[in-house]
This record gives C-alpha cells, structure tokens and sequence, in this order.
C-alpha cells in the first residue's frame, strides 16, 4: 500500500510539530495520528522517531502495549462489541458470533471486502442498555442475536446503494 | 390554556446512555413543540432512558421514561399546557438515596459554567482560597474523605503528604481511567458535571501546592472528553474565576490525556507513566507519588468522584459529609448498578446501606423475576457477594470482611441464570489480557488459571483443578507488584468459597446448572409451541435444522455450534435451552 504520499508525509509532520513541546509527547501524537488517518502506519513511527529522537522501538513497544493503536486501516463500517461484565451476563458473546456470522468475518479481524471491521472492546459505559454495540461511533443497545444480524445486512444495503 | 407558558421547566438528559436510548430526539421534538427543554446530565434512571423531567411551579418534579419522539407530543398537550400529569408514562425515582457528589447531576447544565455557578459552583474554591491551605486539609480530614478510586485510602493523609514534599513544580492528577469494566460512575460524573470534578481539582491544587493539573481520561469516553474540554475552556474565559485568580494570586492549569486502553493504566504507577509517554507499567512503591510522581515531581492523583466531593465539602463544611456513613466509612458512594437488576442506573448511597437495599429498595428487584443469586463489585478486582449475604453494609470494613471489596463503584447483579463458573473465567481472561506481563506470577498464573477455568466450564475438569486455582490464586496474590496481579484471583476465590457446587456440578455433573457454558448445553425444539414457520431454520448458520414447514423442526446436535441464533430468532418460544447432568439419562425435564 502506498501509505506515505507527500500529502500524508505534511499531514504527519504537522501533527509531530503540533505536539512537540507536550510532556511525555509520545502517545498524544500517536492518538492524533490514529485520529487522522484511522490507523497508525508502521512509517509513521520512523518519522516520528526521526524527527524527535526517540526511539522507533519504544514507539513500537508503546503501539503494541494499549489496545487503542490499530497498525492496519479499518474497514468501511467500525463495529465494536462491548465486552464489559454487564454486556457479558447479557450475551455478548453469542452477538460477537453473530456478527461474525453476519459478516464473514473474525472478530479483531477486517473483512475481506474490507466493510466491517470488528473489535472487541471493555464497557462504553452504557451497562443499562446491555448488550451494546457501537457502529461507526453510534451506541446500540439491548440488541439480540437477530437484531445485529439485521443490522449488518441494513449497513450493507447502504453500502451498495452507495456504490453503484 | 392553550399554549406553554413557560410555568414548566422542561429537563431531558443528555448523557452517553440517554443519547444510546435516542434522546436527541426527544430533546429534539420536545424543541419543535416550543417546550423550551434544558439539556442536563443523568439523573441515574439509566433504565428508563430516554427520560424527561417536568419541575412544576410548586416545585414538583415529575419524571417520564421510555419516553418515545410520539410520546412528546401528549406531555406537551396533557402536562405543560393543561397541566395535568401524563400517568402512563410517568416513572418513579428511587429513593434511599443521598446525593452529594451527584448534586449536580441530572440538574446543571454541564456545557455551561453559569449554570454551575449558578447552583453554588466555584464557591467551594473561594472558600478554600481564604483560607491556609492546611485548613483545607484539615476540612477533608474532619470529612473523613476516603479516596473513591478503590483502596479508600484517606485524601487527607494524601495532600499532607504532598504539601509536605519539597519540589518546585507539583501535580494534581484526576484519575478517570474507570477500568472497571462495567462500571461509569466516572463517566456520568464528568458527562453530567465536569465543572465538581475541575473545582475538586484546584482546591486540592491550592492545599498542596499544585498549579498543573492533568485529567486521565479513557478515550472510550468520547462525550466525557468534549464536555471536560469545554469545560476547562470556560474555566480559562471565566471573569469570576479570573478575578479569583487576581486576588488570591493562585492559578492553576488543567489539561486532559486520554487513556489508550490499558487497564493496569488505572493504577497510579501505572498512570503517571502512561502520561510521560511510556508503557503503563507500575513500579514498587515506596516512593509514593506524593512524594517522587508524574516528571518525578510531587503528585496527588485522585479518583474522579474523589474530586466531585470536595467542592461541596469546603463549601459546606466537613460535617455535610461526614454527617452520612458509619464510623470508619464517611459519607456516600456512587454505585452503576446494573446486570439483572429491574432499574439499573447510577446511584448514590450512604454508606452503611445494605446489599439487599440496593437491589431491591433502589434497584426494583431481579429483572428476570429469576432468583437473586449475588453481586458482584469491584469488578476484576473484586468478589461476588452470594444473596445469603445481603444484608451486609456496603462500606469499606464490612465488605473487606467477606473477601469482597468495595471496588470503585461497579455493582453486578447477578440471577439464578448467570453461572458463577462462567463469571470467573470472564474476569480472568479480562485480568490475563491485562497484566501488564512484569511480574511473573501475574502474567503466567493468570494463564493457567484461565486455562483450567475454560477446561471446568467445557466439562474437562477435574476436582483437584479446584485446589490448584486455590493454590496459584494465593500465589499470585503473593507474588504480584502491584494491585492487579494481588487482587484478579479474587473473583475466582471469592466464587469457589461461596458457590463450590457450581464448580462440581461442571465437574462431576459435567452440566452447567445455569445453561450459560456452551459445551454443556443443548438447544432443543419444543414439538408443542413449533409452528413449523421456517425462521430458526433461516437463522441457522450451519444447517443445523431441518424440517418440513407446517411441522416441528428438529435440530442436530452434532451440527450444532450452541449460537443461539435460533433461540433469538424464534416468535414462539419454541426453542428451549437445557444442560442435564451427564450421570443421568438423557431425561428432559422442563
Ligand atoms: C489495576 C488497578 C486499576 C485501577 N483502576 C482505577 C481506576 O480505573 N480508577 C481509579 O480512580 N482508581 C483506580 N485504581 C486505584 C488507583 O491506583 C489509585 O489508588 C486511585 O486513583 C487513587 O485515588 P483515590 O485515593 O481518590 O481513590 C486502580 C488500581 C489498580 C491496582
Ligand atoms: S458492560 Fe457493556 S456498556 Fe458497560
């Protein structure tokens, strides 16, 4: 893939400028770029490194230590299931199968086609509405099996009414 | 009359759970209706989202829930021009409470500092900064302020500590990691009132000495971060505190850091640094961060409900707290109640109040209708109270007493269908992907545990496996640095002492008596409630079920991957769920 075009590289540098003078500046620019681009690119650690001096290990090591960082691009639509205790008691596992079910793909995993990404995420803080899933950002709660199957099936409706 | 006049105040919450349950557009059509509805944060009746408050000219307050965009107009119609209550719709809210640090929750504005000056905000400060600082401590001291976070260690010993440490630069930390996963006390309280959380920030900056303050936010908390965002931009734009500034000669800066999902990040150590730009790894202790934290400066790092009290309590004075709670455990706690419970919500309690109170005098009993089986609190640090025990106080003591711990305000309820089994693997496999991997008793016993936990709930156990996980939960209680690797076995030993004979029944009966652990269970066809309607086949996602339509359809169980796909996907309640005892014959009973 070609990730670091001279539109990107500025958009980069920028957001390295931007947070040079923070304390401890490492995760906040990491943040900003997963921000901006969906995903931190393993390039993006070298120019980082490179213009800041620290290490591209560390970056590395930092990436792979918190969940946030993805290293690859996400889908079309960013599902998220909750895992948090009280979406557990109420079935999150059986909704992440039908997810998976429905589209085709793991959960942590992007679909071939690349629509659906699917992650696995501690409590968004919507327990009373459990067992929730946000996608694309918007929360849905008290959802059944049926219910994300539905789900899945409208999003790729959209899908291909958008792309003709 | 025939229009509204404005004798109504209109309230609808807009917090992440409220706006979940869709209601933006409530807000929204109550706009169009002309009913001039204020925004506030959440009123704690999580259950009943979306809500709308309707405080009457006697100072009535009337609550709707589950109010729907269609319903918007009939409260317009019926309540705020002819003034009668809309009964149907009306809900009530639990009482047995006492809000101190939710005061404001559910009432202020939280996008809007004159609203929050308006209801006494910022007060707490000006107080605290006629005064010496040592005062101040010794404010929190008389309160008896524990700290909110988990450990309830006392704030005041805290801020001595640290106004007592030399060092130029000094530190207040706000810790909103809130990892507990099922648990948004925090969240609701930066959500519904950033402002108590940002004043308990600076009062405690002032009492040691501080002038940065940093707030450790999780980023999965994207409405807690924006409201907290502009709420220190107002902060920075305020005349009233501008000029507090001036005369007192005391400023003080908050900046926010999102947390990037680690759980371990909550620990202090961890924390600090996690905002130095490192891997969230804690350190030994001694030094404290009061005394050598964030930048090696002196830091006092406080939960966020620690902080929401503080404004109130310099403002009130100490014993508006220390008025509530039993001897060694001052004041209220906040709690997320939720799991099978019939209102779950956020609730604030005095200490001291019983497990059994808040189940069913606040929480409205088991939602199920099911048998209460236990709580849960503290989350993957904490123990399941078995219901036999509910008529325990929640405070600090009394729940230390059965190897529960009061935890940061997570409560699960937890019924006849939920298999304890089941829940101590979940926190287990929560606390393996967690450890951060220093110590090796965390990192590797924490795998084994959830290896032999997976292998009892997949019907592959053996009853000495029970002495084992004793064995290596005490181990790695022992042999763990830091708070996470002491205190994850908990939930398995606190599920072993008090409901041994699930772990058996998996074990020697091989069958989970609540039907949750998919190796043991059976999803069957009931012939007399099967319409033959060809749904559950559809659904099936491997060709699991086959029959004629117009007939009763019949699953193979062979093919059968336990998704319960079918179950959901059935109009008539004609798939059932069982899991015999294996000694037994295959005998189905209802
Ligand atoms: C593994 C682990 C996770 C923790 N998570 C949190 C948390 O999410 N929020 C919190 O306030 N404290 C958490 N703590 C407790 C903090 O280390 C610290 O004691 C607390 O923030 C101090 O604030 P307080 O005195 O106001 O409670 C955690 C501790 C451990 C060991
Ligand atoms: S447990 Fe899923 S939202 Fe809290």
């Amino acid at each position: 893939m070609e990730t670091m075009t001279p539109d990107v590289l500025v958009a980069v540098d920028e957001i390295i400028e931007r947070h040079r003078e923070t304390p401890g500046p490492s995760i906040p620019m990491l943040q900003a770029l997963q921000e901006t681009f969906g995903y931190v690119a393993p390039e993006f650690l070298q120019r980082i490194a490179a213009a800041t001096g620290i290490p591209a290990s560390d970056l590395f090591s930092i990436v792979t230590f918190y969940a946030q960082f993805r290293l690859e691009p996400l889908g079309r639509h960013h599902i998220q299931v909750c895992h948090g205790t009280a979406c557990h008691l109420a079935g999150a596992e059986r909704i992440t199968e039908a997810l998976e079910y429905a589209t085709g793909t793991k959960c942590g995993c992007t679909s071939d086609d690349r629509e659906f990404t699917i992650e696995k995420v501690a409590c968004v803080g919507c327990c009373s509405l459990a067992p929730v899933v946000s996608v694309d950002e918007e929360v849905h709660g008290r959802l059944t099996s049926d219910d994300v199957s539905a789900l899945v099936k409208e999003l790729r409706k959209q899908g291909s009414e958008m792309t003709p | 009359m025939t229009s509204i006049d404005g004798r109504y105040e209109v309230r609808v919450g807009l917090a992440s759970c409220s706006i979940a349950a869709g209601a933006s557009r409530v807000f929204r059509a109550l706009d169009e209706a002309g009913a001039a509805p204020h925004t506030t944060g959440c009123v704690g009746m999580c259950y009943a989202e979306p809500l709308i408050e309707v405080i009457g000219p006697d100072g009535q307050h009337v609550w709707y829930g589950h109010v729907e965009e269609s319903d918007v107009q009939r409260i317009v119609t019926n309540h705020l021009i002819q003034g009668e209550v809309v009964a149907d719709l009306q809900v009530e809210r639990p009482d047995g409470q006492v809000r101190f640090a939710l005061r404001n929750c559910g009432i202020v504005d939280p996008e809007d500092i004159a609203s929050y000056i308006e209801l006494g905000g910022y007060a707490g400060l000006q107080r605290a900064l006629s005064m010496p600082p040592e005062a101040v401590i010794a404010d929190i001291q008389d309160a008896g302020l524990r700290g909110r976070g988990g450990a309830g260690f006392p704030t005041h010993k805290k801020w001595d500590l640290a106004r007592e440490a030399v060092g130029d630069q000094k530190y207040v930390v706000c810790n909103a990691d809130e990892g507990d996963p099922g648990a948004f006390m925090d969240r609701s309280i930066l959500e519904s009132d950033p402002h108590s959380v940002i004043e308990g920030m600076m009062i405690a900056g002032y009492a040691i000495g501080a002038s940065i303050g940093y707030v450790y936010v999780r980023a999965e908390y994207p409405l807690a971060i924006k409201r907290l965002r502009r709420a220190i931009t107002q902060t920075q734009e305020s005349e009233y505190l501008g000029r507090l500034a001036a005369e007192s000669g005391f400023h003080f800066a908050v900046s926010i850091r999102e947390g990037a999902g680690a759980f371990v990040c909550g620990e202090e150590t961890a924390l600090l640094m996690s905002i130095e730009g490192k891997r969230g790894m804690p350190r030994f202790r001694p030094p404290y961060p009061a005394e050598k934290g964030l930048f090696d400066c002196p830091t006092v790092i406080n939960n966020v409900e620690t902080l929401a009290n503080v404004p109130r309590i310099m403002n009130d004075g100490p014993e508006s707290f220390s008025a509530f709670g039993t001897e060694r455990s001052r004041g209220t706690k906040v709690f997320s109640l939720a799991g099978k419970v019939q209102r779950g919500g956020l609730v604030e309690i005095p200490m001291g109040t019983t497990v059994n109170d808040m189940v069913f005098a606040i929480g409205g009993g088991i939602s199920s209708g099911k048998a209460f089986k236990a709580v849960q609190t503290g989350g993957p640090s904490g123990g399941c109270i078995p219901a036999h025990l509910g008529d325990t106080p929640v405070d600090y003591e009394s729940l230390a007493a059965i190897g529960a711990i009061m935890g940061s305000g997570g409560l699960l309820v937890m019924d006849a269908d939920t298999c304890m089994v089941d829940v101590a693997r979940y926190f287990l496999s929560f606390a393996r992907d967690e450890s951060c991997g220093k110590c090796t008793f965390c990192r590797v016993g924490t795998e084994q545990m959830l290896r032999i936990l997976t292998r009892i709930t997949e019907g592959r156990g053996e009853m000495r496996d029970l002495e084992i996980l004793e064995d290596l939960g005490a181990k790695i209680q022992g042999g763990s640095l830091c708070g996470l690797g002491q205190t994850v076995p908990n939930p398995v030993l606190t599920t072993l002492r008090f409901f041994r004979d699930e772990y058996e029944a998996h074990i020697q009966g091989r069958h989970c008596p609540a039907k949750q652990c998919k190796a043991l269970i059976e999803y069957q066809i009931l012939d007399d409630a099967c319409r033959g309607c060809t749904l559950c086949e559809k659904a099936c996602p491997v060709e699991a079920i086959s029959g004629e339509r117009g007939e009763t359809y019949t699953i193979d169980q062979d093919r059968c991957i336990r998704c319960g796909l079918c179950l959901s996907s059935c109009r008539f309640d004609a798939i059932a769920l069982y899991s015999e005892p294996k000694t037994n014959s295959l005998e189905v009973a209802k």
